[in-house]
């Protein structure tokens, strides 16, 4: 039975945030879910390999050729807040990125 | 209570590829923001990713420069979190099987040679960049997303902050040669972070790792290790505990400054990406690759030392960069003495190099140039004076050594036949001097000699001077 | 004029003897949108001038007269990218976006002539199977307006059930076109895995994801997706298979044609009227001198939690870039990036969509991954291999599409088996990649029931073998909806 702490901890990584009542409603609908998955834990799966992707050609490459597709104001057009030149957000300061 | 000292370094090194990793956009150092972008970097909706097969390739190269297995069967995976300067808020990676592992690097310090282990490395996309403003807001750049990547995770095998830059110089001087990268860090494209732990010496049981990050060259990495080891034994030694952080060096304190503390194990999510085929690394192309791979410094260096009698110190200068030991290789190809063109390069050359803030390659000097001048000085041509003008020359114009000496009158005169009349008119003028040399008076040697240069407008070559002054004085 | 009863042929051949115009065909299609679209609120938006722009330019260079798509009109599901032309998902996250690139489908339509006429309504990110999630409000299904028309590829199903169009895009991730083409009486194809790029799809899931056509016959369908398959160096995991025409490769012949019926699609959870129709759907290929034996797919009753657990985590990452920084919905009043992405996420998705994004970010959270994810991709390899070995003695897998007929607007699905089954009849097919169709089989109270037709992977070009053999014997494309009821 999963708790509500793990599903607000879910939320957390999800960017998600959700009043109580939509809270309780939504927990429920979790939890049958997951009694879904649950059953398939007695299938035995032993030395089967998982299916990921089901791309019919392998080892697919490109070759290194520079190709410019959009102008900056094409990718810029949907940016809710920029100055024309870069994407602007509100700041990031208080958390730390990877890399 | 004494310390032992555990390091293990993660590189990130920027693949010098033309486009990018997982999308065709330009990846180019330095470019107008955003201009380098399309819409897979903007991770625009129903955008897909495609391998760069180039930067496939030299993440194999660099895998084969460290003696790391190549991983045949291996696949991407994507690595979620959320950032501004990651814009799926996933980065495509190689999670479950890296492009290559186990590989190993041999450092020296202090005159002892050590191996230290590579657990893995693999190929992944880079982040854009943020940029901190002013007014309570970030401001990203995209034009760095997607850019190929190898980060080189090493084993924990290194004991003290001079073993972590001497593995960090070795790997640079490794993958600068393979051509891999530009291994630049002032540039971004070679990156450190370090996990450091200490424990009691003869523990079984590692400390509580420490991350520290942002680290802006290998100086810093070490003098930011030194502290970390210093202010984690003060800690043990009070009684306290090492918390799990992550830190950076603050360089005018010289300590490392706490950025934030753990909580928990970040939880990243990998799973294998939907949206890319699995990989099969065949054998013949990894074979190919390594026919490719440039002959690696060590190698180079041994060889300098046995067949080419450079002295032991000279060849490590000479092997420090590819572009250093090639235009070397090259110029010695070409016929030139080797130890000459080794000094003047680790002489004439880095001073000049040093004086004008210039590359090798960013030089108008040639191998073939370079050979040709040190040809002129062996076969007496031209004196070592007159060598130091050709030098000058040809390294600030370009210019070909062979024809400006002769333009400009500078061949050094060597033939007896020409100088032999000279020289015996010169003796016939001055008996008196050669007098004075018999009676014991070598300055007189230094008058003549002077006499005959005079005559030869500085050309004559002295040592043949020399040789028929003594013969043509005993003859009379 | 209204050309509802014409096919793609049809249409074809009075444009190449002029006896219509590109123009005029688009014309009459937005007098059929504009008239009955109130009803059924199919579309989300509607290019009708850039639409007759493209008309003009195809009737200025002349209809090309070896090309089935020139000139025709087809509308687009809105979570297929279109250059300048709002793609919203049906979400209020994308409600104002206007992508700057085309998908590939839209590209290669335009090349052959065909004129894209508008977006398509469906459920908010392709996540339902009902219409009733989209953001910009509920689809209703021609046959009887009180209606559901399936999902998520409702508004594709419901117009070309309509007459508004003569051909639709969808996609299907686990039965959005099928299902949907079912609840409407039309024909509804997902090729196989790999046939159509994917490149400009809006993914909900990868793995899953495949773009489908919907239309009234048969051939209509072909003809779309002739037009739309083939190798793209922009989406890697498109096959590198010829593409067949095929329209003029179609060959309705069933003599000898082996159908393998599994037991798991005809019992429990599906009406018995409906299994009804499908028995006497399989005994007209009897007829046509196909053989039909019943077959066990043991692991296919596993299908549907093996789905929601891999649908869902790969579209927890997938959606993740909706994050309010480079395009969609940004929430107002914003003090920290944290508040960016949480407000503009919470408000921007509606409920069904973070419900399946929390599920998928469980499922491949620390400690769970193994127990779900690769679990579940593990059992996927399973009904893979179970599917594989039915194709090497059979030509066809059928069943039925649904196991009810459309359902009431508002209505949930109560009975949990019965719910069960709507998935797990066409989630297969998703989980193996392989090429399956939806075609009408017959009626129940006034409402349509779909045959699905399975073929191995590829043989996309068998799907419409059968389906046209059927299609003539059944004529079901001459009955027409009633749009009667409530709206």
């Amino acid at each position: 039975m999963i708790d509500k702490e793990q599903i607000r901890h879910i939320a957390t990584l999800a960017k998600f945030e959700f009043s109580d009542e939509e809270f309780d409603g939504f927990a429920t609908k979790f939890q049958e879910t997951l009694d879904m998955g649950d059953k398939l834990q007695d299938i035995d799966t032993t030395g089967v390999e998982p299916t990921t992707n089901l791309a019919t050609r392998t080892t697919v490459f490109r070759e290194d050729t520079p190709e410019t597709d959009q102008t900056r104001e094409q990718l810029l057009s949907n940016v809710p807040e920029s100055d024309g030149r870069l994407i602007k957000v509100p700041s990031i300061l208080d958390t730390e990125g990877d890399n | 209570m004494n310390f032992e000292t555990t390091i293990g370094l993660e590189v990130h090194v920027e693949l010098k590829t033309k486009s990018k990793m997982f999308s065709t956009s330009p990846a180019v150092y330095g470019a107008e923001p955003n201009t380098n972008t399309n819409v897979i970097d903007f991770g625009f909706p129903g955008t897909l990713p495609t391998v760069n097969k180039e930067g496939y390739r030299l993440g194999i190269m660099t895998a084969l420069a460290l003696h790391a297995e190549v991983e045949k069967h291996t696949h991407f995976d994507r690595k979620n979190y959320f950032y501004p300067d990651n814009p799926k808020a996933y980065q495509i990676t190689q999670y479950e099987k890296p492009l290559a592992h186990d590989g190993w690097i041999e450092i020296e310090v202090d005159g002892q040679k050590k191996k230290i282990g590579i657990e893995e490395m693999h190929v992944e996309e880079d982040a854009g960049k943020n940029t901190h403003g002013e007014d309570g807001y970030s401001y990203v750049d995209l034009n760095r997303q997607g850019t190929g990547l190898i980060e080189i995770v090493s084993k924990p095998d290194m004991t003290t902050p001079d073993e972590a830059y001497a593995y960090l110089e070795k790997l640079k001087q490794t993958i600068q040669f393979t051509g891999a990268s530009d291994v630049k860090m002032e540039e971004g494209s070679m990156r450190v972070d370090c996990n450091i732990s200490i424990r009691p010496i003869g523990s079984k049981k590692y400390g509580q790792k420490i991350e520290l990050k942002n680290l802006n060259s290998f100086n810093h990495v070490r003098l930011g290790l030194a502290f970390e080891e210093k202010r984690q034994a003060e800690i043990l030694r009070m009684g306290g505990e090492i918390l799990p952080e992550t830190r950076r060096f603050d360089e005018p304190s010289g300590e490392t400054i706490l950025m934030r503390v753990k909580e928990g194990k970040d939880d990243y999510r990998y799973f294998p990406e939907p949206d890319l085929p699995n990989y099969e690394i065949e054998q013949a192309w990894i074979d190919q690759i390594n026919s490719q791979l440039p002959e690696m410094p060590d190698k180079r260096r041994i060889r300098y030392v046995d067949e080419l009698e450079i002295p032991e110190y000279d060849a490590g200068v000479l092997t420090a960069t590819k572009e250093m030991s090639d235009f070397f290789e090259e110029s010695v190809s070409l016929g030139a003495n080797p130890k000459l063109v080794s000094n003047w390069l680790m002489g004439e050359v880095n001073a000049y190099m040093n004086a004008n803030q210039l590359d090798l390659l960013e030089t108008k000097l040639t191998p073939k140039n370079l050979a040709t001048m040190v040809k002129l000085i062996t076969e007496g041509t031209i004196s070592s004076k007159i060598a130091k003008k050709v030098f000058q020359e040809t390294i600030e114009n370009g210019t070909e050594p062979n024809q400006w000496v002769k333009e400009k009158g500078l061949i050094q005169e060597s033939d007896p036949a020409v100088l032999t009349p000279i020289i015996s008119e010169i003796l016939d003028n001055n008996e008196q001097s050669i007098i004075d040399f018999k009676n014991g008076k070598d300055r007189a040697i230094g008058f003549l000699v002077g006499q005959i240069m005079k005559q030869t407008h500085g050309q004559a070559n002295p040592k043949v001077v020399n040789q028929i002054l003594m013969s043509e004085i005993k003859k009379r | 004029m209204n050309y509802f009863d014409h096919s793609i042929e049809e249409l074809h051949e009075l444009l190449v003897n002029k006896e219509i115009t590109a123009t005029q065909l688009v014309e009459s299609t937005y007098e059929n949108i504009e008239a009955t679209d109130k009803k059924i609120n199919a579309f989300i938006t509607l290019n009708k001038e850039e639409a007759l722009k493209r008309a003009q330019a195809v009737d200025e260079k002349g209809i090309d007269t070896d090309n089935l798509m020139s000139g025709i009109p087809i509308a687009i599901k809105d979570n297929i990218l279109t250059t300048g032309i709002k793609t919203t998902a049906a979400s209020k996250m994308l409600e104002n976006f206007v992508p700057v690139y085309d998908a590939t489908v839209v590209e290669k339509l335009h090349q052959d002539g065909a004129i894209s006429v508008g977006k398509l309504n469906m459920d908010e990110f392709a996540m339902g199977s009902s219409s009733e999630t989209s953001y910009f409000g509920n689809v209703h299904n021609p046959w009887n307006l009180d209606r559901v028309p399936g999902g998520s590829s409702g508004g594709s199903a419901a117009s070309v059930a309509a007459g508004e169009i003569v051909a639709a895009l969808g996609t299907d991730t686990g039965g959005s076109v099928r299902q949907p083409a079912a609840f409407n009486g039309v024909f509804g194809i997902k090729p196989t895995y790999g046939r159509i790029s994917r490149w400009g799809v809006i993914a909900f899931s990868s793995s899953l994801d495949q773009v489908g056509v919907l239309s009234k016959r048969v051939k209509d369908a072909a003809a779309v997706l002739t037009s739309i398959s083939g190798e793209d160096s922009k989406d890697d995991t498109s096959a590198a298979v010829e593409v067949p025409d095929f329209v003029k490769n179609i060959n309705p012949d069933m003599k000898g044609k082996k159908i393998a019926v599994p037991k798991e699609f005809m019992g429990e959870g599906v009406n018995d009227q409906i299994i009804e129709v499908i028995k006497s759907a399989l005994q007209e290929f009897e007829k046509m001198g196909a053989t039909v034996e019943t077959i066990s797919l043991p692991h296919v009753k596993n299908a549907v939690p093996t789905y929601f657990i891999l649908a869902s985590s790969e579209a927890s990452s997938n959606l993740q870039r909706f994050d309010g920084i480079r395009y969609g919905f940004r929430a107002q009043d914003v003090k920290n990036l944290e508040d960016v992405y949480v407000k503009s996420r919470s408000e921007g998705f509606g409920d069904e969509v973070k419900r399946r994004l929390m599920l998928g970010t469980f499922a491949l959270s620390s400690g769970y991954y193994d127990v779900y994810f690769k679990k579940a991709a593990q059992i996927r390899t399973l009904i893979i291999q179970e599917m594989a070995k039915v194709f090497e003695e059979y030509d066809y897998i059928m069943g039925p599409s649904t196991p009810t007929t459309a359902f009431k607007i508002g209505d949930k699905i109560d009975d949990p088996v019965t719910m069960y089954m709507n998935d797990m009849l066409t989630i297969p097919a998703n989980m193996s990649g392989a090429p399956a169709a939806s075609i009408p089989a017959g009626m129940i109270d006034g409402m349509p029931v779909g045959l699905q037709i399975i073929a191995n992977n590829f043989d996309d070009q068998g799907v419409f073998d059968a389906a046209l053999a059927f299609e003539q014997a059944t004529k079901f494309y001459e009955k027409q909806p009633a749009m009667k009821g409530e709206n």
